[in-house]
């Protein structure tokens, strides 16, 4: 899947999760909770949603690994063959 | 014959917009079932039917606002004969609130249904018993719509309802929904703001709180969850969250005076745990409905539910047994914030166990310390029920009901 795809795929879901979110008032560096607003229900939700969009397993261990927008990003692409 | 009443929406709310109908006079119902949709100051709520039988007829038209209490259908016990359709359809002049379309989303984007039959064939259906008179388009685009006919004024011959007669109240509530429809995704915040204010003042009034506090080693919990979660999908995963739901619950087994209503001067103990998970509203807000009977439930279980109820709530939609049968609340912080809170209990409840944001402490373990991963308890509850004693053992089984997760 190329970069663009999983981009947007990220954009979508967190827009289903966060609706009132712009995406260009979010720091892109800053913890993607408190950017989002969103809560550990929210967050599992995300995971869910991309694990399934992306077929990635996206475990517990690797939460650490999502912890802005840009690690999110960057650990979907990673992974993503 | 029994009046389908609506039903308490919980201490701040007295009344609500009737909006949709789910079911069709005619329709069997069961109880439980969901048969109608009121928009209140929270959102869309469900309401259920509390009987078996079958949907007689509607009282209350749409776009209606309807208190607490207020008949909104009759529902027939099985067995029982229909109430006369005839009646309605003898004085049309009555004839009353209008009518109801199947959806309130998006009611103007409806697709404009095809007549299916000619005019010629759209002759008055009049039956010697004095029967509904109603043209057979009319009669497939009534239940279509779930429309009861027998509330129409009929504009054909004899009073015969016709097609154009229910394409227009059809179109008539519609805007009415419209009209009625909060502007923002099923929340009204101003509204929903005064309601809490309401109750959190009625709560300040007249419950005499009183608070405790207690740090609990939350590394157990962690550890216990970490590992269950290890190599499942993601939607598999429960969250600490579904712990403290079952560590609550288990304490209230013994702890009976914390969960229940007070009401006209008395406390009444619930029969079941109906846990009340306090869930907060992008934009502002909160509410708290509840998981029913928490105590005989596992933790998958606890935690489909929390996810189904977060869900809704999102989507601005719940029951109304969600919203009144919570036996005591839970709130909780999550993993932002600050480490404490002192809760306010939503009466009639008499209590409320507030769970602070885990933080990492150092904490003596077998004579050392040592870093661990902590978290907060409070409660708050009614001096007219319980006293600080019990209350300091309720808070306190939580706390090793969370040390001991496999047992929840």
């Amino acid at each position: 899947m190329s970069d663009d795809k999983i981009e947007a795929a990220l954009r979508q879901e967190l827009h289903k999760i966060a609706p009132d979110m712009e995406f260009e008032d979010i720091d892109p560096l800053g913890d993607l909770r408190e950017e989002f607003d969103i809560d550990s229900m929210d967050f599992l939700n995300l995971v869910s949603a991309l694990s399934k969009s992306l077929g990635l397993p996206m475990p517990e261990e690797d939460y650490d690994e999502m912890g802005s927008y840009n690690a999110m990003l960057a650990y979907l692409r990673a992974h993503s063959g | 014959m029994a009046e389908f009443l609506m039903p308490s929406l919980g201490a701040d709310m007295e009344a609500g917009t009737l909006v949709e109908w789910l079911k069709k006079p005619g329709d069997p119902v069961k109880r439980g079932e969901i048969i109608a949709v009121v928009e209140t100051q929270k959102g869309a709520i469900e309401i259920e039917c509390f009987e078996d039988g079958v949907l007689d007829t509607y009282l209350v038209g749409l776009g209606t606002r309807v208190p607490v209490g207020t008949p909104l259908a009759m529902i027939r016990k099985p067995g029982e004969e229909p109430a006369a359709p005839k009646a309605e359809a003898a004085k049309p002049a009555e004839a009353p609130p209008p009518p109801e379309p199947e959806k309130p989303v998006e009611p103007v984007a409806e697709k404009p249904v095809p007549r299916p039959e000619p005019e010629v064939t759209a002759a008055p259906v009049v039956t010697p018993s004095g029967r509904l008179r109603i043209t057979p388009a009319a009669r497939r685009l009534a239940a279509e719509k779930s429309i009861d006919p027998a509330m129409l004024t009929g504009s054909g011959p004899e009073g015969a309802i016709q097609l154009a007669d229910v394409e227009a109240a059809s179109a008539t509530a519609a805007l009415q929904l419209e009209a009625t429809r909060p502007k923002t995704g099923g929340f009204d915040f101003s509204a929903m703001r005064e309601a809490i204010a309401a109750a959190m003042a009625r709560s300040k009034r007249e419950i005499p709180h009183y608070y405790l506090s207690h740090r609990s080693d939350l590394t157990n919990a962690e550890a216990f969850i970490a590992e269950r979660n290890a190599g499942k999908a993601p939607e598999e995963r429960i969250l600490v969250a579904a712990l403290f739901v079952k560590a609550v619950a288990k304490a209230l087994k013994k702890y009976k005076e914390f969960n229940g209503h007070y009401e006209n001067g008395e406390f009444r103990q619930g029969e079941s745990v109906h846990i009340g998970m306090a869930i907060n509203i992008r934009g502002g807000g909160l509410v708290a409905p509840a998981i029913h009977d928490a105590q005989d439930l596992d933790l998958d279980t606890v935690m489909e539910k929390t996810r189904d109820l977060v869900a809704r709530v999102r989507a601005g939609r719940f029951r109304a047994t969600e919203l009144s049968d919570p036996t005591i609340t839970v709130t909780s912080l999550g993993d932002r914030g600050v480490e404490a809170m002192f809760p306010i209990i939503y009466p009639p409840q008499v209590a409320i166990v507030g769970i602070g944001m885990p933080v990492t402490r150092p904490w003596v373990v077998e004579d050392k310390v040592v870093p661990r991963s902590t978290v907060t308890l409070t409660l708050a509850a009614d001096h007219r029920v319980s006293d600080g004693h019990r209350g300091a053992l309720f808070l306190s089984a939580i706390d090793k009901n969370l040390q001991e997760p496999e047992k929840l």
